[in-house]
């Protein structure tokens, strides 16, 4: 099984995303997705920029491929998406139908995370278009990807997310300005104070969820450690870990080790949990909600959605 | 594709018959519903239409000179997939004047089955721009698209001007801060979205707990939101909390407001927008009639003399006397709200 990186979610400075990327080089990763997904204010590095560092990570071997935002609204944002779609270089990684229509018919796409792949018609429909490998919808269960797996169109890979904090929605409303009374067109990037997000709390104190700029991701850690052999057994092909600002090299080295039959799951979790201030959750794979702890719920009443 | 010299069309929504009548006895040119099962967006218990329902509906449209659209806008996974397509099947049996669609599985089989029948892009098709409009047209042959309650007005215009389908955008109700189709808010706390189920912070995860200085309102043991003694309580949707960020508690993501476009009337119909949707499946009869007569009379007196359209202060009293909190926004059509 290939291991992924997720394009960065959060505003990071430019120093801090070479140095991230630079990390990589040595690690298993095999498949690395760049470049901005959340918001086309974020400007530290231009499409030139992420070329370069695209051209490093495949002299090094690995498997680099073009993400596109999610949300795509200003003519500006398609005219930077148009240019990502006709670099001649690298595969892209749809994020908005948008997307799927500029990259229909001129070679092989991905579909990422946030087009919406619910069934083996709309997959095999995407692949006729030229898709050749889907990440699953964050809510899905193991049962659903399991049967959209195994009705696959020929050679289509399938990516499961199985470590980081899940991307659950998207506005046109930035949530971050909006915590420091600012508005959108006057935010000041704000976001880049939040390396990892901004938190928000329930009101008894419960971390809930993190505001990325006009993203909201959950608090908890999405972390499917405890069931990558079934993933295996399924025969998903590659599985995606986004990033976060701290331990990623960590965090890549004791995914593959479990992987390996290196390392107990047990022994992973506890060497995962220093990366996870607020706990990891599992729910989504085992068909409920998406926040519930991993191991919370017994695995016999668990019931797919 | 803007309609300048066409009148904007008024749609309203209906959880049953009762209010499917009143909807057109009110005014609304077309109405839309769905069936009673998780093919459509709003699932609620004692909600929707069963077939036979749904073709008197069809029926009492038709003999008003007004038209039927049936949703079936959640994604089907693959164990619901039959139940979607045998929908879909029924819809065209009924004879509904335009079927709402999200899913691309779904529509393709619908083109390719059912090559007669008007598809509309269901705002759950998280269709926010001309190429993803594109996509829908030139794959599917969609007639209309919802816009996600995401786009500024200007957006709304821009998008007018470059795209070859109809615009359908929303005018009164609640409003869904997030970009509807790619919301897994809900589902993360309760396990039921409305992609996959239907539902939106779902009833039967609501549980209310009364304290020593108010109420608090959880979903599934989440504290979304708490009340003081006094203080009017609202339903625990996930966006319209109320939370803690930098020890600021505050709606962090949004105020439960009411959308209302009462105010920019023309400057849609200037904009090409071919018809304006009123959110609310599972509102009551008594409020579908009040919305319906008060934008009827709006847009028909917007349309007879449009130079001197101004909201009269009865339509603004009876919408806000509706809406959720009792005040209304105009949403992301006005650029300083996002």
């Amino acid at each position: 099984m290939k291991i992924s990186i997720g394009p960065i979610q959060y505003f990071w400075g430019r120093e801090k995303i070479l140095a991230f990327y630079d990390q990589l080089i040595d690690t298993r990763v095999d498949i690395v997705y760049l470049g901005e997904t959340v918001c086309s204010k974020r400007r530290e590095l231009n499409l030139n920029d992420w070329l370069e560092i695209a051209g490093r990570l495949a002299a090094s071997g690995k498997e680099v491929i073009l993400s596109t935002l999610a949300l795509l609204e200003a003519g500006s944002e398609l005219a930077s998406l148009q240019q990502i779609a006709e670099n001649n270089v690298y595969p892209v990684e749809a994020n908005d139908v948008a997307a799927v229509q500029l990259l229909a018919g001129h070679g092989p796409f991905v579909l990422g995370p946030h087009i919406n792949v619910y069934n083996n018609e709309t997959l095999a429909f995407l692949h006729r278009l030229g898709a050749k490998r889907w990440i699953s919808p964050v809510e899905l269960g193991r049962n659903t990807i399991t049967r959209l797996h195994e009705n696959r169109p020929p050679a289509m890979e399938t990516e499961i997310f199985a470590y980081g904090r899940l991307p659950l929605a998207f506005s046109a409303r930035c949530f971050s300005a909006r915590a420091h009374d600012k508005s959108k067109d006057d935010c000041g990037h704000i976001c880049s104070d939040y390396p990892d997000g901004l938190a928000l709390y329930t009101q008894d104190d419960d971390a809930f969820l993190v505001l990325n700029g006009i993203q909201v991701q959950s608090a908890t850690v999405h972390n499917l450690v405890a069931h990558l052999d079934e993933l295996v057994s399924i025969g998903i092909d590659i599985i995606r870990i986004d990033p976060q600002q701290h331990g990623m090299a960590e965090i890549v080295s004791v995914l593959s080790s479990v992987l390996d039959g290196q390392l107990q799951t047990g022994i992973a979790m506890e060497q995962l949990a220093r990366y996870q201030p607020y706990g990891s959750c599992d729910g989504y794979w085992r068909g409920g909600a998406g926040m519930a702890p991993v191991a919370a719920m017994p695995e016999e009443i668990a019931s797919d959605a | 594709m803007p309609a300048l010299n066409k009148k904007m069309e008024l749609i309203c929504p209906a959880g049953n018959l009762p209010t499917l009548r009143a909807a057109v006895d009110n005014g609304a040119d077309a109405v839309y519903i769905g069936f009673r099962n998780r093919t459509n967006a709003r699932n609620f218990p004692g909600l929707n239409f069963s077939p036979e329902e749904a073709l008197e509906g069809v029926r009492y449209a038709r003999i008003n000179g007004k038209r039927l659209f049936l949703a079936i806008n959640t994604f089907p996974v693959p164990e619901h997939w039959q139940e979607a397509v045998k929908a879909v099947d029924k819809a065209a049996e009924i004879g509904v004047d335009a079927l709402i669609l999200a899913d691309i599985g779904l529509m393709n089989y619908t083109a390719r089955t059912h090559p007669d029948l008007r598809l509309h892009l269901s705002v759950q098709g998280s269709a926010t721009n001309r190429h993803a409009i594109a996509f829908y047209h030139e794959q599917f042959g969609i007639s209309r698209v919802v816009l996600p309650r995401v786009l500024s007005l200007a957006q709304v215009q821009q998008l007018t001007e470059k795209t070859p389908v109809e615009v359908e955008v929303f005018g009164y109700g609640s409003l869904c801060v997030m970009v509807e189709g790619r919301c897994a808010l809900s589902s993360y706390v309760t396990g039921n979205s409305p992609n996959s189920a239907g539902v939106c912070s779902p009833a039967h995860a609501v549980r209310w707990l009364e304290t020593p200085s108010g109420r608090d309102a959880y979903l599934d043991g989440v504290l979304i939101n708490r009340y003081h003694d006094g203080e009017t309580a609202g339903y625990p949707t996930i966006c319209k909390g109320r939370f803690k960020v930098n020890n600021h508690i505050f709606h962090s993501i949004e105020e439960p407001v009411c959308l209302n476009v009462l105010e920019i009337l023309p400057e849609l119909v200037n904009a090409g927008v071919s018809a304006i949707k009123v959110e609310g499946r599972q509102r009551s009869r008594a409020y579908v009639s009040t919305v319906a007569r008060t934008l009827r009379a709006a847009l028909d007196s917007y349309h007879v003399d449009p130079d001197n359209f101004k909201p009269r202060n009865e339509w603004i009293t009876q919408l806000n006397q509706l809406a959720e909190g009792n005040c209304h926004t105009l949403g992301a059509y006005h650029r300083s709200w996002q």
